[in-house]
């Protein structure tokens, strides 16, 4: 084992450590906008909306995030550029880079994920709760915001954080498509070093600290939090 | 009309005509009812007569299929469809619906906050309440009901009958003209029914507007000065408490009462 690389390529680790958690970081919190009304409209309809977030779940979680990942950069970005007057616009700095279209594939599967997940957390919310609420007046927003949402992230939070984690897991499929996160990061060691074990040795150390990060946070959250009946 | 039945003038909930049909079935065929404010009106039944229907169309839990029905003398506004009624107007239903503390068989209280929290709730996110004001109030009914001590307590913590109680705490702390009870008993176990029942029958006594669903005949008798016997939907018999335990004509009444002889 020769681990005598690492000075030399910690900066760049840490890099690609900030590129790791902005990816994970944003595509959650953007995601989970999404997953939200996604999970909701399916169980309150209107219909039409709800077979349209049923038909996004099932696209999104029945193929492979590389695909998506491919399709969007490969197929969506290479077309930007055919567009006239593209590259004068004040957009092209964005569509020209690799994260963004990371972080769109990232964000429309954990919307896809979560949306499935926050649809079965919804529907378990006992239904005497919610009717409670209305019972007393309050408008069919404030028993969103006040009860329904609350209660259902209160049963899914467990699940939550393991989905997380699988979505932290994925992260190094950003690699294919020129996004220098951790796990690319260490392929450029294992390029230029000839290495190969001690890099991934070293990559996977990383995800198992940014893993149990996850689970201490959720854990801690967890216990914010009441547990249902 | 007011045959020395009701204990003021001032109408707190009246009920005219009312029809509940759930797909083919009718549940409630032309039912009136009319609580004044001191009124405490028990509705009794057999199972699957239609009270806890009855009860739900007060606050529009179930949307009637036609009828009328007014809350502190206001008529809540429809409009007819071919389904049946639709309020005209969600915020008067919203506003109508803070007048009236309703407590449910299974309690129904919030699980992801506790009993303070509960009680609360309504005062400071529908009623607009200060916290420190909705605090103080919520307090004191925590207080009234003996759970003050369980105030920070989450309610799947408390017993059946200490939840129970809470929901009643919740109920009082919008300031409700008229309590309406759908079976608050029937969920607990018979020994934590006495502590609710004790709650109920304060309740009573200090004046409270109340509309109570409930299977405890002798508590029916006791705590109310009208009675309501509904059956398959149609109000059977109604009156005083001693008219209907007592004084009824009807064979059916008399046979459902007779428990408590
Ligand atoms: N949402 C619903 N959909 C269809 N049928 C319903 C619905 N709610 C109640 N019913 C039916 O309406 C009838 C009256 O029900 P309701 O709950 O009002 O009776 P109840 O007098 O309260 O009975 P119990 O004493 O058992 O509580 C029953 O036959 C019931 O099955
Ligand atoms: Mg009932």
């Amino acid at each position: 084992m020769v681990w005598s690389w690492i000075p030399e390529y910690l900066p760049k680790f840490m890099d690609g450590l900030l590129v790791t958690l902005q990816l994970l970081s944003l595509s959650i919190i953007f995601g989970m906008l999404f997953a939200i009304p996604i999970g909701l409209v399916q169980v309150t309809g209107p219909r039409w909306l709800a077979i349209i977030a049923r038909g996004f779940c099932t696209v999104v979680r029945g193929t492979p995030l590389l695909i998506q990942l491919w399709l969007l950069y490969y197929g969506l970005g290479s077309l930007f550029p055919s567009i006239p007057g593209i590259r004068e616009s004040f957009m092209w700095p964005i569509l020209r880079e690799a994260f963004p279209f990371a972080l769109l594939a990232f964000t429309i599967s954990v919307a896809g994920y979560e949306g499935e997940i926050m649809r079965g957390a919804f529907k378990s919310v006992p239904k005497g709760e919610l009717e409670a609420a209305r019972a007393f007046g309050m408008s069919r927003f404030t028993v969103l915001r006040r009860i329904w949402l609350p209660r259902a992230f209160q049963n899914v939070l467990p699940t939550l954080a393991g989905e997380f984690v699988l979505t932290l897991k994925a992260t190094p499929l950003a690699a294919t498509i020129t996004v220098f996160e951790v796990y690319g990061i260490g392929s450029i060691v294992r390029q230029e070093t000839y290495r190969i074990y001690e890099p991934l040795l070293f990559v996977a150390g990383i995800y198992i600290v940014l893993t149990g990060i996850i689970v201490v946070f959720f854990r801690w959250l967890e216990q914010r939090v009441p547990q249902p009946v | 009309m007011d045959n020395g039945l009701h204990r003021s003038s001032n109408e707190a909930v009246v009920v005219e005509n009312l029809h509940k049909q759930f797909g083919d079935l009718e549940v409630l065929r032309g039912v009136s009812l009319r609580a004044h404010e001191g009124d405490v009106l028990s509705i009794i039944g057999s199972s699957g007569s239609g009270k806890s229907t009855l009860l739900r169309c007060i606050n529009l839990l179930e949307l009637p299929t036609s009828g009328e029905i007014k809350v502190a003398g206001e008529a809540i506004l429809f409009n007819k469809t071919k389904k049946g009624l639709v309020p005209t107007d969600i915020k008067q239903v919203e506003r109508l619906r803070t007048k009236l503390g309703m407590v449910f068989q299974s309690f129904n209280l919030w699980s992801h906050m506790t009993v303070l929290q509960n009680v609360m709730e309504v005062p400071i996110h529908v009623l607009k309440l200060p916290k420190a004001e909705a605090r103080e109030q919520a307090e004191h009914f925590l207080n009234r009901v003996g759970l003050w001590e369980k105030r920070d307590q989450f309610p799947a913590f408390l017993s059946g009958g200490q939840q129970q109680r809470a929901a009643i705490a919740r109920a009082l702390a919008i300031g409700p003209r008229v309590m309406l009870f759908d079976e608050p008993t029937s969920a607990l176990d018979p020994e934590l029914v006495g502590e609710v029942l004790k709650v109920i029958k304060d309740l009573a006594n200090e004046g409270r507007t109340m509309i109570l669903v409930t299977h405890e005949m002798k508590f029916a008798r006791d705590v109310s000065n009208q009675v309501i016997f509904l059956h398959n939907g149609l109000v059977e018999e109604s009156g005083t408490s001693q008219q209907v335990f007592y004084e009824t004509q009807s064979e059916r009444c008399k046979a459902f009462v007779s428990s408590i002889h």
